[in-house]
């Protein structure tokens, strides 16, 4: 009795969550997959007919669209790792007694809508903005300089948006480094900038890692920033795809879209992953 | 996202670490009876002809439905007063209760979003709803979902509309909808940047105002100028003149003319100077004129500008379909149908309304005088015959094909 409740309870407690993923992951998956090779409108019904032209199609009609989502993508990551991590690192070092303070300073922005906060950047930099309009007046910027439409608006609202998400798995990849290790490289002569980068670095790498995975993907699909920040020089694969499902009713070509997005996504991260070596990584990492 | 949410490194070892053997790849055979499954994952359509309703059709409707006391209202933002006297007037005569929602925000969003459930004969939770004569306009009508009006029960709407309407491509003879308020898509352009007067559609096409110019991201309002700019009559438009007017817009966008392409956040735009001309709804600009004090200016190009329509209407699967009706009809009473012009700007349904709105005016004081006046005199309320001969109507599509094809010829310039 015992023994058959003790092979049962993992199964029934991944039970909810399983059934959940079931029901609104695994499903859509399917009936996305099924869409994408249809054919037909919305108001005489799509019918499955295994059209793979929906993907040779939209891919080349929208192919831009999507290397230039990949683009912002992966800047934003390398930004984001650029930014984060010292942030991260003197958080986990030298926070002290107010580390939690320091996180929820960082995860504080989350209490507001990110569609709100993305519009205020839009208040800030737009043309005549609060920002742009006195160093316009004070002839310091030319008077037709705008920030607003461009990529590197896209990419910063994009950091912005995704920066708690770097952040936090480096802090935590950190946090776990037992100080006496660094102490025992300065024992053995190391430098700073050397113990920095052959302990602390390669310590901290899984934690980059997950960032990069929690931020790339996220990043690419996003369709926000750039609806709001950028212009239709700077449209993302996102827009494209919204535009499609929701705009044209075009499910078909919308469905062969994302599917295209997320295996590119997956490639991008398995290479990634096998790029880094993250099994190595982890081993350090577990010890 | 907190910290102890973090994947673990086993678990992000499993994620990203190839597990597939040979076993798998047997097991993964048997996918292939997938395909079968997949082919059942199909999105019903409910087309069928509907170029007429059968006679009996409205008898079949509006038979054994009553009165219940209640109604939901669907309608865009910014489309009646925010205290809403109509609809309290309405409620104090009829004794109905009316909710009124403004969750229409974009026809193409709005049809996505309430087609299954009407797909499946499920109440989409509002009785009359407003709705452009756009391509989605068609697309409810083909689906069959809406109600055919039974006419005998609008009376105020056989007195009081203008009879053009009648006579309507998207909607011959009023079988399934009665206009809520019609509107012009023309020129908007703030003088403080733009000195001298704009007059035609080419203007948006001056290299004078690089980067400081709006379009529509709505490809049919897109579309619309990219045609009259080159002379051509959208209604009457095929597939060729299409690739023309898109090629039109291209060298514009390529010429860095274009700022962006807006949904209705171009009035926003338009107000922080993002763009100085740009294209618009004309109640837009006259309603932002009065509350911010702008004085932005709104034309209808010589070329042309076009008119659409929106409509009340009543889905197929409403609860309370006769006291939709019943408020649909009370909006045509002539005194409802001018205070809402009054408010709204958009142009109105009901030519008397101009006579009563004059009337109001003249028992109005100091600014409410102003004000009512220059409604009841616009142009862009009630349009006179000069307007009418240069508005246009929109694209019309005939097959769903033909608005695939539409789109896939404009749609690349909006999303570059």
């Amino acid at each position: 009795m015992d023994r058959a409740k003790r092979t049962l309870a993992p199964y029934l407690l991944v039970l909810p969550g399983g059934l959940w993923l079931l029901l609104f992951f695994a499903v859509p998956m399917v009936t996305m997959l099924s869409l994408s090779l249809q054919e037909g409108d919305i108001v005489n019904g799509f019918v499955f007919t295994g059209h793979w032209q929906n993907y040779t199609e939209s891919l080349g009609d929208y192919r831009t669209q999507l290397i230039r989502s990949l683009v912002y993508g992966a800047i934003t990551s390398f930004v984001l790792i650029v930014m984060a991590f010292p942030v991260a690192y003197w958080i986990a070092f030298y926070g002290g007694r107010r580390k939690a303070t320091y996180l929820f300073l960082i995860m504080l922005p989350f209490f507001v809508s990110f569609v709100l906060r993305t519009i205020s950047w839009r208040m800030l930099l737009t043309d005549d903005g609060v920002l742009l309009h006195p160093l316009k007046e004070a002839g310091i910027l030319p008077g037709d300089f705008t920030v607003l439409g461009s990529p590197a608006a896209v990419i910063a609202g994009l950091v912005y948006s995704f920066l708690p998400f770097m952040v936090l798995p480096i802090y935590v990849a950190l946090e776990r480094i037992d100080p006496r290790v660094i102490e025992a490289a300065r024992d053995l002569y190391a430098g700073p900038l050397t113990s920095f980068r052959k302990v602390v670095l390669p310590l901290a790498l899984p934690g980059v890692f997950a960032g990069v995975l929690m931020t790339f993907v996220p990043a690419s699909s996003d369709y926000v920033n750039s609806e709001l920040l950028g212009s239709s020089e700077t449209t993302m694969i996102g827009q494209v795809i919204q535009a499609k499902f929701l705009s044209n009713s075009d499910y078909p070509s919308a469905s062969a879209l994302s599917f295209t997005l997320m295996a590119v996504l997956l490639i991008g991260v398995f290479s990634y992953a096998r790029a880094l070596g993250t099994e190595d990584v982890m081993k350090v990492a577990a010890r | 996202m907190s910290p102890t949410d973090m994947p673990n490194p086993s678990l992000l070892r499993g994620m990203t670490q190839s597990r597939l053997g040979r076993r798998d790849a047997f097991r993964l055979g048997g996918l292939s009876a997938m395909g079968a499954f997949l082919a059942a994952c199909g999105v019903e359509g409910k087309g069928k002809p509907q170029a007429s309703v059968a006679p009996d059709a409205i008898a079949k409707f509006w038979g054994g439905k009553t009165q219940t006391g209640s109604l939901n209202f669907a309608n865009w933002p910014l489309y009646m007063d925010p205290k809403k006297p109509e609809l309290k007037k309405f409620t104090a005569k009829t004794g109905i209760k009316v909710t009124y929602d403004e969750v229409i925000q974009e026809m193409g969003p709005w049809f996505a979003k309430v087609q299954p459930q009407l797909s499946a004969g499920q109440s989409i939770g509002y009785d009359l709803m407003v709705i452009t004569n756009s391509v989605q306009f068609g697309q409810f009508r083909d689906s069959g979902f809406l109600a055919p009006l039974d006419h005998t029960r609008l009376p105020n709407y056989a007195a009081n509309a203008a009879k053009s309407y009648a006579t309507s491509t998207y909607d011959p003879g009023n079988t399934f909808s009665i206009p809520y308020a019609s509107g012009i898509t023309g020129i908007a352009y703030d003088p403080a940047k733009i000195k001298e007067p704009i007059t035609k559609l080419a203007d948006l096409w001056n290299p004078k105002y690089k980067g400081k110019v709006g379009m529509f991201k709505d490809l049919q309002e897109l579309g619309n100028f990219g045609l009259m700019a080159l002379g051509l009559d959208p209604a009457k438009s095929d597939e060729a003149a299409w690739k023309q007017a898109a090629a039109k817009l291209k060298e514009q966008k390529d010429a860095g003319l274009v700022r962006n392409y807006y949904d209705q956040s171009y009035v926003d735009a338009l107000g922080k100077g993002e763009v100085w001309i740009t294209q618009a709804w004309s109640g837009d600009i006259f309603q932002k004129n009065v509350s911010d004090g702008t004085n932005f200016k709104f034309v209808i190009p010589e070329e042309g500008g076009t008119i659409w329509t929106d409509n009340m209407a009543i889905p197929s699967t409403a609860e309370n379909p006769v006291d939709a009706i019943m408020l649909m009809d009370y909006l045509y009473e002539l005194e409802n149908a001018t205070t809402l012009a009054e408010y709204i700007n958009y142009v109105c349904p009901v030519p008397g309304a101009q006579a009563q709105m004059e009337k109001h005016a003249a028992a109005a004081t100091d600014e409410d005088k102003e004000f009512l006046l220059s409604v009841a005199e616009s142009p862009l309320v009630f349009p006179g015959d000069a307007e009418y001969k240069r508005l246009h109507y929109y694209v019309n599509f005939n097959t769903a094909e033909e608005k695939n094809d539409f789109e896939r010829v404009f749609q690349p310039i909006v999303l570059g």
